[in-house]
């Protein structure tokens, strides 16, 4: 996917400006997290989960390796097959290698961040094989040549006529704005591409070491068309996403649901484990596994380790008020909110995704909803520490800061500086109390009046009332 | 009481903004602390806690202005703040240094004992310290209340500055719509991002005026500038004040960003 992340002002200018989006982000404002804090509410022990589910990820990912390995080892016991994808582009290769292996033409697909990451739809298309997304929204985005603004809605941003009029030029179908109409047209078009495809291609939320299953969980029941009518099933995730036991992943089910939609549970919990066996109804001939890594292994050890207990609930985004006011699309490429300012600089550099870490007032919301505690200001904070030491900030803010710290490291020296500013201000604005220019602070003052100094400083007042003892 | 009571000896950490733009608000804070017995000192080298350094990831600066704030505060029983912003960053000093090094033990000690101010007087000298001051003053007001990020989510304040207000005769606090959301302020991002700040302090101030309330009061004088300065952008006629000017019946002076109708008058 094209890198837009070093446009985020720009984009969230238009974002800002957009009156559609607006309207959908005012509902998602209310929406995910309102039923989110009436699911937590429900269950006191809520708060004792997410520290179990923090604990239990710490200890995965100090043993991942171990973990990983078992899984392999189930997998293959199994009757399926197991691939390392180091890098994004090895994941490609690989996936496109089975497609060819089973000569197919069509791949169905169910809902997967990860594709997203690796660019899989634009790879298997520019080498002739047809993804088709099943997940209604990835869907919609796939007819419009979007990309998801949001890691569990992809469609967020859009309104009905925009789904409308992609419909209406894609299905040949007369146009109609009724939602169960539409919802009633994807599914007709889409069960053909169901039962046409040669692969289908899920994520999963988790993988399982000692069954060697994967699962996903949705809500619409795509992905299990997905995942069992093709002769061949590949599941794309990550490497963080291992758990122990069947029993540990029921513990992040539960945490998921709840942070993610509010739900106690999703509506689709599917396991697969291996291709189909003997005597079974249904389910794939081929069962492959791959795992990406895609930068992840080099956060372990580092401050950004505790960033692979991330489970792709959303809560932080759904909750974050820089996220709330320009979307999705603003942070320019796969993940956004708080998660996706953590992470993208890891997968892009933090050169290309500097913009991300900085666009965050520190507010504490993404932390405070995070199923698994992952400190996400203080991550946002490392990533800017690493721009400070490779000189990456904009030359005005590295002297800004760097004259202000000259001061406010020299007592007696910005005394005599808080005093003329504090009487140049109050110059400035007279009798109003408040400035509506300012130089060198036309951020400030382009939006809002600068209250002016109420006195002199608090500082010299005191110094005075202790000479004079006057207290009054 | 006088400051020459036998009450713990605090020191006050004034605060860049406080010091700069409202010193009714440090005045304010001794004066409480005095009320409710302490001895209250004013360091000489104290400046700024090292918020902006720190977030814009320079350790080392951060580092430096944290030894300088520990030298300044040494040897006080406690040390209070106006503002739930500041003692974050205090409490966060020992971060910076490696455990083999001195200043992290006495970072240790500075987190136990500094104190955002509603805090200290109502949980650490408990609620019935001001009690009887408080029920003495009236301020015949409706306000509402903007709980502060880091004072409500690193420091839990949020019953503290409300327990201590509703001891105040005439005080009416009706809460706002997404009272805990962020006023877009952030430091350095209000100048970094001024598009993405303003909608959030054009939210807050939408929401400030959906209430009946006439005051707009908080416990951070970061986020008291920007939102009075959108309201007073924006014609609102609703008045900004930090917590402690009310908690110490210093309403007199103007408040953020009024002008100042004694001195208009005299000049
Ligand atoms: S960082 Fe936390 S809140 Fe955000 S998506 Fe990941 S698990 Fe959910």
């Amino acid at each position: 996917m094209q890198i837009n992340t070093p446009f985020f002002k720009q984009r969230a200018h238009d974002a800002l400006h957009d009156e559609n989006l607006q309207t959908a982000l005012a509902k998602l404002k209310t929406g995910f997290p309102e039923k989110r804090a009436i699911a937590v509410e429900r269950m006191p022990e809520f708060e004792a989960l997410r520290n179990q589910g923090r604990d239990l990820k710490n200890h995965i990912m100090e043993h991942l390796d171990l973990y990983l390995e078992q899984f392999e080892t189930k997998v293959i016991e199994n009757g399926g097959h197991v691939h390392w994808a180091r890098t994004a582009e090895d994941a490609n290769q690989i996936i496109l290698d089975i497609c060819q292996q089973v000569d197919a033409k069509t791949v169905t697909k169910g809902k997967s961040m990860v594709t997203e990451e690796i660019g899989l739809n634009d790879f298997l298309e520019q080498n002739g094989v047809q993804p088709v997304e099943t997940d209604l929204g990835e869907y919609i985005l796939q007819l419009r040549q979007d990309h998801p603004s949001h890691i569990i809605a992809p469609a967020i941003h859009l309104n009905l006529e925009d789904v409308s009029e992609a419909f209406h030029a894609h299905h040949n179908r007369p146009k109609s704005s009724d939602p169960a109409v539409l919802m009633q047209e994807a599914r007709e078009v889409l069960r053909e591409k169901f039962v046409a495809a040669d692969v289908g291609i899920t994520g999963a939320n988790f993988c399982v070491a000692e069954t060697g299953s994967t699962i996903i969980v949705t809500n619409e029941g795509n992905g299990d068309l997905t995942q069992t009518l093709p002769k061949t099933h590949i599941v794309v995730t990550s490497i963080e996403k291992v758990v122990p036991t069947l029993e540990d992943m029921t513990l992040f089910l539960r945490l998921l649901a709840r942070s993610a939609t509010g739900q106690e549970f999703s509506v689709y919990n599917t396991l697969s484990t291996g291709p189909r066996r003997e005597g079974d109804q249904d389910g794939p001939e081929n069962f492959h596994v791959v795992l990406v890594d895609n930068g992840r292994s080099e956060m372990i050890g580092t401050e950004f380790q505790e960033m692979l207990r991330c489970i792709r609930c959303s809560a932080c985004m759904n909750h974050c008020p820089v996220y709330g006011a320009v979307g999705g699309h603003s942070y320019g490429w796969v993940y956004p909110g708080p998660m996706g300012s953590v992470l993208t600089p890891q997968m892009i550099g933090i050169e290309q995704g500097g913009m991300l870490p900085n666009a965050s007032t520190f507010c504490g919301k993404c932390e405070s909803v995070c199923p698994v505690k992952i400190p996400l200001p203080k991550l946002m904070r490392h990533w800017r520490e690493d721009e400070f030491q490779k000189h990456l900030q904009p030359k005005a803010a590295r002297y800004g800061l760097a004259s202000w710290a000259f001061l406010v490291k020299r007592p007696a020296l910005y005394r005599c500086f808080t005093r003329l500013s504090n009487w140049l201000m109050r110059s400035w604005a007279g009798k109003k109390g408040r400035l509506s220019k300012l130089p060198l602070a036309s951020g400030w003052t382009d939006w809002r009046d600068m209250p002016a100094p109420q006195s002199q400083t608090f500082m010299q007042a005191w110094k005075q009332q202790q000479k004079t003892g006057d207290r009054s | 009481m006088s400051h020459t009571s036998s009450g713990p000896r605090v020191g006050l950490f004034v605060t860049c903004l406080a010091d700069m733009f409202r010193p009714s608000v440090a005045f304010a804070t001794v004066q409480l602390l005095e009320q409710a017995g302490c001895r209250v000192e004013v360091p000489e080298r104290q400046t700024c806690c090292g918020q902006p350094a720190f977030n814009s990831g320079d350790r080392q600066t951060t580092a430096d202005i944290a030894r300088q704030t520990l030298d300044a505060f040494d040897g006080y029983e406690y040390v209070v703040a106006p503002s739930g912003s500041c003692i974050g960053m205090l409490h966060q000093y020992s971060d910076l240094f490696d455990v083999s090094d001195p200043y992290f033990q006495r970072a240790k000690s500075l987190a136990a004992r500094a104190h955002e101010i509603t805090s200290f007087l109502f949980d650490v000298l408990g609620s019935s310290a001001l009690e009887a001051q408080l029920k003495q003053l009236r301020f015949e007001q409706k306000v509402t209340y903007h709980d502060s990020c880091a004072g409500l989510r690193e420091l839990g304040i949020k019953q503290q500055p409300r327990q201590l207000l509703s001891h105040i005769q005439g005080v009416e606090l009706e809460e706002m719509d997404e009272a805990e959301t962020c006023c877009g302020f952030g430091g350095t991002f209000c100048v970094k991002y001024p598009e993405v700040s303003n909608r959030m302090v054009s939210n807050k101030s939408h929401n400030i005026s959906n209430t009946d309330a006439q005051t707009l009061l908080g416990g951070d004088l970061g986020c008291l500038l920007n939102m009075a300065g959108k309201l007073k952008r924006e014609g609102k006629p609703i008045e900004a004040r930090h917590v402690v000017e009310v908690l110490a019946g210093m309403t007199d002076t103007p408040a953020i960003g009024e002008a100042d109708y004694y001195r208009a008058k005299q000049l």
